[in-house]
């Protein structure tokens, strides 16, 4: 019997919102594929989430908690999971693309000697093996991926395989990992983590995102878009020109040399759309652009678009936004 | 401090993609650059060498075009190159790519390697940690700043939502996010002088390899459906806003 | 077997190409607009130039510039002037002022002049024309007489670019009247010479940020080893030199064609009317046409006369021929381009208008187009 596992994403001991999708999307595959369903938490003081994992249907749980995990650091995280991993030997080990899961996974992967298709945006089981698809060039392609042979890891864009209710617990059986961590793998220290204090939803993780570019004129015009973002519960993003003027910081860029994001609605507010642009934000299931210029190159790829100044629009609009949110 | 630059040709951002008649990415009319991500590596490790001395060697695995790509960091001012290139490894994943170049850099003396942490194309992000792990050595991964301290590394990577601030003690492989500086373009007088420095081109066969099984497997590619435009409006604010409230709300759904 | 004549780029030449027109692209246009309006440089964006050495493009590395052959320099110019003509040029006024003292200064004069204007950031100004010389060069009444262990130097000298900032000013001056052309000598004038002092800037048609102005010198002094070559020798090195930065301006104005094509190209892309791009119709088609045909014949003019300039050969002639032929080219094609975009072509918030009124002064200065007629037409009934 085949293993798919998923390596689980907390933060100061809550589950990342990812870590939802790739979790329901394991229990399918694993289904589909008829292999046994494991999920993998590594933290301190991560027992309590082993319920709220176990709901979405593990055969088994793999907790190691130890102090030494009690942040990320690749060294120690690698170490512990790392030696998990060798030990199962599973089919497939699914993570969140993440700042953790992109980090974490290459130094998985080359540990088990395995494949790696990374940053991917959908999956489906055929012929009794999971077919990965993932962008390249920031989405201006796709590549289909599969493993050579051996065991393969997948890491999954937030927001790309949409929400999965819980399956139900299976009653998992909880395997407390025992943690010794090589030392050489505890060389990097944390310093100091810094939090960005937004108070908004991370930008990749966002399902909706309100972007400004070269039309909004100035650093101080974004707190219009903040306000409607807060209304929404939205991430602000920005264009490269509003990055490269320094209106905002780099954090905040979208596209082909920022994020790549694929929120449910991405709002484009006076941005032209460059090629690069479009690559990082294309993959929006709504897009919806303010730009005073008809022949913009973002109405082109609009659902639905608005030709106007956005100093004139974005105040009417928010006002509306208030009233339908009703905050 | 001498310091190791790995360094990927790529597209152009501006590059329109399309397929060969087999179904690969096509490269015809293309416009190939260093990998930006790449550039900030060269840079900093460039302003490293200013500042500390040492010497910058820039190593890239490609086809004789990534040449340029390698002359142009050489003009910025790396002092020398080694190009790993083999018709054995036009299609290779990162698991191979990365102990092809763990295997390059047996007998470079380091005390730094320093990447893009992440290449424009593939956009995968695999082969520095890969090759970190090869190695055995630490990392620290999408750094927007990098100080160096006596045999240690204070770098602040990007996280979700947060900056880390991490100490790595050297040697270790340190990626360069956007943000961690501002590279220079090659002046006139480097460009002249990067004929001059030394480039090796080195096979497999050099290296004692032979060609290895990918772990992963690319089984074809495709291009996105192209987006329709949508509906556009244009006129009195209050009258387009109400326009657009509606179909987010009864069209798309989306609020 | 004769083979095809060799077309492409060197991988050097390439990347020149690559590092100006990434400069041009990031550095230079993003300020171009702004630095029309205000007629003035912006000295951040002419110390970034010498920085990369975009300033001193003739001058021989020993000598801390960067070294480039007549191709390399035309390369780089016609980059520049895509971004700004009024960059270009500026740039262009150093290397002339510099070709003096690589064809007749002596090892020491090139050594204490040169490194300031290369590694050093500083401009330099050539001094030849004056208010009732122009084209008539020969006739200049400027004059320089030597007492003693200097020579003390009289007269005004009109047009000069980088007039107000150079590091120093390569001055022709009659050493003998009587001797016409054969009685004009070379010499450098250092900044901060007393008695040289700056007209007001001149308010320009078009490359309006460059500083072009009158030069006044009222008792200059200079030592005599500030005089280079020979006396006498002067005249002869203004036309070699004149010579020798001819192809770039021809480069440069096939810079401003270039910009000004892409430019209307773009725009006949993007702008509809009567339900398509007017890209479209066959009308606008054939304007882009006539538009690209002539900027690449007169680029091949352009890249002719630096390469037979490097071979050795004789390249008078093709000097003139390219440098004439581009900057009509130039003209035509902005002024095409201007018509492209109709309306939008005639306001200042596009840069295409810029474009036609700098195009305007390369068919003027450093010999006008009819002097290089006469100068092809000497070549051919020699």
């Amino acid at each position: 019997m085949g293993k798919v596992f998923v390596i689980v994403e907390q933060k100061n001991g809550a589950l990342r919102k990812a870590t939802y999708e790739v979790l329901g999307a394991g229990r399918q595959f694993a289904d589909q594929l008829g292999a046994e369903f494991a999920a993998v938490i590594a933290g301190q003081n991560v027992g309590g989430l082993v319920d709220e994992v176990a709901s979405y249907g593990p055969d088994k749980i793999f907790v190691a908690d130890d102090e030494k995990l009690a942040n990320y650091t690749t060294g120690a995280y690698s170490d512990v999971i790392g030696k998990i991993l060798l030990k199962e030997q599973p089919d497939y080990v699914l993570l969140s693309h993440t700042a953790v899961g992109k980090d974490l996974a290459p130094r998985l992967a080359q540990k088990l000697e395995a494949g790696l298709a990374s940053d991917c945006t959908a999956a489906v089981v055929e012929a009794g093996e999971l077919v990965l698809t993932k962008p390249i060039y920031a989405g201006k392609a796709f590549a289909t991926v599969k493993s050579g042979g051996g065991t393969m890891l997948a890491t999954f864009r937030p927001n790309a395989l949409g929400s999965f209710t819980p399956a139900g617990s299976k009653n998992p059986e909880v395997v407390q990992v025992p943690v010794e961590i090589d030392p050489e793998a505890l060389r990097v220290l944390i310093r100091e983590i810094v939090e960005k204090a937004t108070g908004r939803v991370e930008l990749t993780e966002a399902e909706i995102i309100i972007s400004g570019g070269r039309g909004m004129k100035g650093p101080e015009n974004f707190a219009m878009l903040e306000e409607i973002a807060d209304i929404l519960g939205a991430a602000v993003g920005a264009s490269r020109a509003a990055v490269d003027s320094g209106w905002r910081e780099h954090s905040d860029q979208v596209g082909q040399t920022g994020k790549t994001v694929s929120p449910i609605l991405y709002i484009a507010v006076g941005i032209s759309g460059a090629i690069q642009h479009l690559a990082g934000m294309g993959s929006s299931k709504v897009i919806v652009a303010i730009n005073k210029a008809p022949e913009a190159n973002i109405f082109k790829v609009a659902d639905f678009g608005i030709v106007g100044d956005l100093f004139q629009v974005l105040p009417v609009l928010k006002e509306e936004l208030q009233k339908v949110v009703g905050k | 401090m001498n310091i190791v630059v790995l360094i990927k040709q790529t597209f152009d951002t501006e590059a329109k993609i399309q397929l060969t008649g087999d179904g690969k990415v096509s490269d015809q009319g293309v416009n190939l650059i260093i990998n930006p991500y790449d550039e900030f590596a060269v840079e900093e490790a460039i302003r490293i060498k200013e500042a500390k001395g040492g010497e910058v060697t820039i190593v890239s695995m490609g086809g004789d075009k990534a040449q340029e790509a390698i002359r142009q960091a050489l003009a910025m001012g790396a002092d020398k190159a080694v190009l790993i290139s083999d018709p054995a490894l036009a299609e290779v994943d990162h698991y191979v790519a990365a102990k092809v170049l763990a295997k390059a850099l047996e007998g470079m003396e380091y005390d730094l390697i320093l990447t893009g942490w992440v290449a424009i194309d593939d956009q995968s992000a695999q082969v520095p940690g890969r090759l970190a792990e090869i190695l055995g050595l630490p990392q620290a991964n999408v750094v927007t700043k990098l100080e160096l301290e006596d045999g240690k590394a204070v770098c602040h990577r990007e996280g979700d939502g947060a900056v880390e601030v991490l100490e790595v003690p050297l040697p270790a492989v340190i990626t360069a996010q956007k943000g961690l500086n501002e590279p220079r373009y090659p002046s006139l007088k480097g460009i002249m002088q990067a004929k001059k420095k030394e480039l090796k081109k080195v096979t497999l066969q050099d290296l004692g390899l032979s060609a290895e099984e990918a772990k992963a497997k690319i089984v074809g590619y495709q291009l996105p459906e192209a987006r329709q435009a949508g509906k556009v409006v244009e006129g009195e604010p209050a009258d387009t806003v109400r326009q657009l409230v509606e179909f987010l709300t009864k069209e798309a759904k989306v609020i | 077997m004769p083979g095809p004549l060799d077309y492409r780029l060197s991988d050097e030449q390439l990347a020149l190409q690559k590092m100006a027109r990434e400069f041009a692209r990031q550095e230079i246009s993003p300020v171009a607009l702004k630095m029309d309006e205000e007629e003035e440089l912006d000295p951040f964006l002419i110390k970034r130039l010498a920085e990369y050495g975009l300033q001193s493009l003739n001058t021989p590395v020993e000598y801390g510039g960067s070294g480039l052959d007549a191709v390399g320099i035309c390369i780089v110019l016609e980059e520049l002037a895509k971004g700004c003509a009024s960059v270009a040029v500026t740039s262009a006024a150093t290397a002339l002022a510099a070709y003096p003292l690589l064809l007749a200064g002596s090892d020491e004069q090139k050594k204490r002049f040169l490194p300031p204007i290369g590694e050093g950031g500083g401009l330099a100004s050539f001094c030849l024309t004056e208010a009732e010389a122009g084209s008539d060069a020969a006739s200049i009444t400027s004059t320089a007489v030597r007492y003693g262990r200097e020579y003390v130097i009289n007269g005004t000298k009109a047009f000069v670019s980088n007039g107000g900032s150079a590091e120093f000013y390569l001055v022709f001056a009659s050493t003998d009247r009587s001797k016409k052309a054969k009685g004009i000598s070379a010499f450098v004038v250092p900044r901060g010479t007393p008695g040289l002092r700056f007209g007001k800037k001149l308010r320009k048609m078009g490359i309006r940020a460059a500083d072009t102005r009158e030069i006044i010198l009222e008792e200059v002094k200079v030592p005599v080893n500030n005089l280079v070559g020979r006396e006498g020798q002067g005249f002869v090195l203004a036309m070699e030199a004149l010579d020798l930065a001819r192809p770039g301006v021809g480069a440069m104005s096939i810079g401003i064609a270039q910009a000004a094509f892409e430019a209307a190209l773009n725009y006949a892309r993007e702008r509809r009317q009567f339900g398509k791009p007017i890209g479209d119709f066959q009308t606008i088609q054939n304007m882009l046409a006539d538009m690209i045909m002539k900027v690449e014949a007169g680029r091949h003019l352009v890249f002719q006369a630096a390469c037979k300039l490097e071979q050795g050969l004789p390249f008078t002639k093709e000097a003139a021929m390219a440098k004439a032929f581009a900057s009509d080219v130039a003209m035509e094609v902005t002024t095409q381009a201007v018509q492209v975009l109709g309306g939008y072509g005639f306001i200042r918030d596009y840069p295409v208008e810029k474009y036609m009124r700098d195009a305007k002064i390369m068919q003027i200065f450093e010999g006008t187009n009819q002097i290089q007629r006469l100068v092809i037409a000497k070549q051919l009934f020699a």
